[in-house]
């Protein structure tokens, strides 16, 4: 790789003072005073019809400017979802509905001068409820008698499987080569069920939103969210709002893992301050954040593994089954990506099987989360390569070694499988996955840990897991930007691209930056705002690095150019003679302007003119990161308690372009992934009702939990990406599951394959085995 | 009913409901660095300093606060600013929600334990959530800051 001077630098983000001093930079400051405090009834049933609702007690009460039922909207059936469109996701929900289809779901809504009145003012409501019997189950809902969406006026946009007569959001069903004869000639074959559990984003910001209708009488909305041109888009059509009437900006975001890449409040923000004409805002209580926004999806997978007995993994047959919960919001495709981003991890297997089905319940939906079914894909396969190793009598390392994807190499399941659609073709034009398993051995002094030491009552042990990921979805995602030059030679860079904290300013700045030859500093971004930047999908599926940097470096480049053509006009030579060091535009004969003079010139001088490009990006391809992720843990036998040690990620981001931020990524990743492997849980009553609905009962971890995080990236450069980059976004979250259940499985002998991996469940493997060696 | 309180060095005069907690009455007057994360005392995003002592604002009923010193982020500008130096340095600052609250508490923290090594650190911030960064690079700027202050 080039020598660079801002991308692969040390940099700290370019807005972390500010934020840290407190200045006004999230949704909630913007809010004007006067705003109308929305309140949302919620359903106390999981599954239940609205027969009668009676609002008059409420809109008597002073201080109430409004209240909406299901009876004040057109029946306009949307998704939540958040994507591209058409989105792969069924259009199976109404702003408001006659029908709650899980506990939190919106009854009605009520906006009032402050928040006390509004609660007054739901309290006056008088609905009446048809309850019915829910479906709580997931392993029961297919085919249940009872329906979750008995409306007939819901549809998919494309075909997804969808078939709500069968409680089904989705299915899918692939094979490469067949499936069932490789596994019958296979010398061994291995068969495990694997269960994870939903997990809470629990991003410290809730969302928040607030609207109102500004002078030009359009209507402005501020929100949290991960996706401002989509929500632009699904306000527009479900409301039915010409769409050039519909700003959004998104501030500073607290936070969002996939969880704000959903609309959730801003449905019936817009349809308060349209109706009412006035300011309107919302705020998500952290109740409803738990219960009222969606998880990520709960799965069981059917796994079957094949292998020679000299350890060549002959076939993997995966048979998923997905709860979407109420409505299916990424449904299909969070369940594709727990095939697609997992199963060509394995590239040299002569045939794969992935299908399965994603089924309705009435508990809370599911949707996009960090990893986006990746995660729960890899804790079931590199669980059960371990368990094939010891099958072989092999080490599982090696097993990994021997059988994983390398360089040059490509796997077909990247051109069968898409997101919710075919996929693409690719090889690994970076892949250091062999670098990052060997780095990680040396790290974590592996050998001479792996499997385990017993030290009295308790036990020290290793487990370690690889993964990959994507970046961005190819052919769908697009991002663009917008770089001028003002006078005195600095520049603005504007991106539809969405900062959600994990750095994308910053980020796409030094990509800029580097493109133009200059500091830092004189980039000055703005991001996120529908009417002022140009275009991006948003922030999701690992793509804002690799899209819209890609967006920015081009943009960046074709302004240099524009510039060197305009220091040829003025030094009076060809554009071919000019090299420009970012700060000064010399010609062959040693005759220079500087940026500083030629921009000034331009703006106020001579031919005057404002010099602007605009690229835009979207990938051809989707290069995966890869990582190799080592857990060590002392594990107590007789409590079945476990402390995690070390931490240890050797990761494959192809260019770091912001050393500092990519490791952020990736800690942040692994310890949420820990959180989701040892304790994060939602836990429901018979009927369905979320008994873990804030910070007390829903753990996620603190300060404590984890003693030494290590993570180092391999020396990789992926030439499709701006500066060699991928992503990092989601490739994190993905090992902790696996790594930690092949640790405890090397301590304990407990094999445990539902998570989350808890003292209890190991207590009771170590005396199950006890029992049954008696 | 009204508040008297010393407020980031400022004595003011606010008016109040029985119920109203901090948090409400201190953004309402314009402390936006004081964010709302949870009502229920569990993810330290609302911390203020009460009598120089680290408080989740969201449950301090605003009239006990009576008579008494409040700082925000607001009126510790200076520490703030250089904390986020550190913290810059050690890439731990991501989103960012948090972290008027952590340079409250951190602030606090210099005072009551300059020399606090690593886990005394942690103990200490353990109140305080963060999703995105996974705390590690937390620790290692608090720890040089402290360091930076002697």
């Amino acid at each position: 790789m080039k020598k660079t001077n801002v991308v692969n630098t040390f940099n700290p983000s370019i807005d972390g003072k500010g934020i840290m001093m407190g200045r006004k930079a999230f949704t909630e400051d913007f809010a004007p005073k006067d705003a109308l405090i929305i309140k949302v009834m919620r359903s106390p049933h999981a599954f239940a019809k609205i027969t009668h609702i009676d609002v008059s007690e409420a809109k008597k009460l002073p201080g109430v400017e409004i209240v909406l039922t299901h009876k004040d909207f057109k029946r306009n059936a949307y998704t939540r979802a958040g994507q591209g469109y058409p989105e792969p996701s069924p259009h199976d929900k109404f702003v408001l509905d006659e029908y709650v289809r899980h506990v939190g779901d919106e009854v009605c809504a009520v906006a009032a001068v402050d928040e006390a009145t509004a609660l007054k003012a739901l309290d006056a409501i008088k609905v009446d409820f048809e309850v019915y019997d829910p479906v709580l189950d997931f392993e029961g809902a297919k085919d249940h008698k009872v329906r979750v969406h008995p409306e007939d006026d819901i549809h998919e946009m494309f075909p997804i499987g969808f078939d709500p007569k069968r409680n089904l959001a989705a299915a899918y069903h692939m094979e490469i080569g067949d499936v069932g004869k490789t596994l019958d000639d296979s010398d061994v074959v291995v068969e495990e069920s694997f269960h994870t559990t939903p997990q809470a984003h629990a991003m410290m910001e809730p969302h928040a939103v607030h609207a109102e209708i500004d002078y030009n009488d359009r209507l402005l909305m501020f929100s949290s969210t991960q996706t401002p041109f989509h929500v632009r888009r699904i306000l527009s059509q479900t409301l039915e709002v010409p769409i050039h009437k519909i700003r959004v900006i998104k501030p500073r975001v607290g936070g969002g893992f996939g969880g704000k890449q959903a609309l959730h409040g801003e449905m019936l923000c817009a349809a308060v301050t349209l109706r009412t004409g006035k300011a309107s805002k919302m705020v998500y209580t952290r109740k409803e954040v738990f219960e009222s926004t969606y998880s990520r999806h709960r799965m069981r997978l059917d796994f079957k593994i094949g292998a020679t007995k000299d350890g060549k993994i002959t076939a993997l047959d995966v048979y998923g089954l997905s709860d979407t919960g109420a409505y299916g919001e990424h449904a299909l495709t969070v369940y594709m990506v727990t095939g697609s981003k997992v199963l060509p991890l394995y590239n040299k297997v002569d045939a794969v099987r992935f299908h399965g089905d994603i089924v309705y319940t009435n508990r809370m939906p599911a949707g996009a989360f960090r990893g986006y079914g990746a995660v729960q894909g890899n804790f079931a396969l590199e669980s059960i390569i371990d368990m094939l190793a010891e099958k072989l009598g092999m080490d599982p390392v090696e097993l990994r070694e021997k059988n994983m994807i390398k360089e040059g190499e490509t796997s077909k399941i990247f051109e069968v499988m898409g997101e919710g659609t075919e996929g693409t073709a690719m090889d690994m034009e970076s892949c250091k996955l062999e670098y990052c398993l060997k780095r990680g051995l040396e790290l974590t002094d592996w050998r001479g840990k792996h499997p385990k030491k017993v030290e009295d009552s308790k036990v020290r042990s290793v487990g370690m897991a690889i993964a990959m990921q994507g970046s961005g979805i190819p052919f769908i995602d697009m991002g663009a930007a917008t770089i001028k030059l003002n006078d005195d030679g600095f520049y603005n860079l504007t991106i539809g691209a969405t900062e959600i904290g994990q750095g994308s300013d910053t980020v796409l700045a030094q990509i800029a930056a580097e493109a133009l030859g200059c500091e830092l500093k004189h980039v000055v971004v703005y991001s996120s705002d529908t009417d002022l930047t140009p275009f991006d999908t948003g922030a999701y599926a690992s793509s804002t690095t690799y899209v819209s940097g890609n967006a920015v470096y081009k943009a960046a480049s074709k302004l240099r150019d524009m510039m060197i053509r305009e220091a040829a006009r003025m030094l009076k030579c060809d554009v071919e003679s000019i090299d420009f060091d970012g700060r000064t535009f010399t010609d062959s004969s040693g005759s220079s302007v500087t940026l500083s003079k030629l921009s000034n010139t331009l703006t106020y001088n001579d031919e005057q003119q404002q010099l602007t490009a605009t690229h835009s990006y979207v990938g051809h391809k989707s290069p995966p990161p890869f990582m190799a992720g080592f857990v060590e843990v002392m594990v107590d036998r007789e409590t079945g308690e476990f402390d995690i040690l070390d931490y240890t990620s050797v990761v494959d981001v192809g260019t770091t372009i912001n050393p500092k931020l990519a490791q952020g990524q990736i800690e942040g990743g692994i310890v949420q992934g820990i959180g989701m492997a040892t304790y994060e849980e939602y836990h429901m009553s018979k009927k369905g009702k979320n008994i873990t609905g804030d910070f007390l009962n829903y753990k996620i971890p603190s300060q404590k939990e984890i003693n030494r995080l290590r993570t180092e990236f391999a020396d990789s450069y992926e030439d499709s990406g701006p500066y060699g980059a991928k992503s990092a976004g989601e490739i994190g979250i993905d090992t902790p599951p696996a790594a930690l259940a092949n640790a405890i499985y090397n301590a304990t002998g407990v094999r445990i394959t539902t998570l989350p991996i808890t003292p209890e469940k190991i207590l009771m493997g170590i005396k199950q085995k006890e029992k049954d060696r008696q | 009913m009204k508040l008297h309180a010393t407020i980031n060095g400022r004595k003011r005069v606010l008016e109040i409901q029985p119920g109203d907690v901090l948090l409400d009455t201190l953004r309402d007057h314009d402390f936006i660095s004081v964010r709302r994360g949870c009502d229920s005392t569990s993810c330290g995003v609302c911390t203020i300093l009460v009598e120089g002592k680290p408080v989740p604002s969201c449950t301090y009923l605003s009239a006990r606060a009576e008579g008494k010193t409040i700082t925000t982020v607001e009126g510790v500008q200076d520490h703030a600013a250089r904390l986020a130096g550190f913290f810059g340095g050690e890439g731990a600052d991501q989103c960012g929600f948090c972290n008027p609250g952590i340079a409250l508490s951190v602030y606090a923290l210099s005072n009551e334990a300059p020399d606090a090594d690593e886990d005394t650190i942690r103990h200490y911030l353990t109140g305080h959530l963060c999703r995105c960064t996974g705390y590690h690079s937390q620790v290692q700027a608090v720890k040089k800051y402290l360091e930076g202050l002697k």
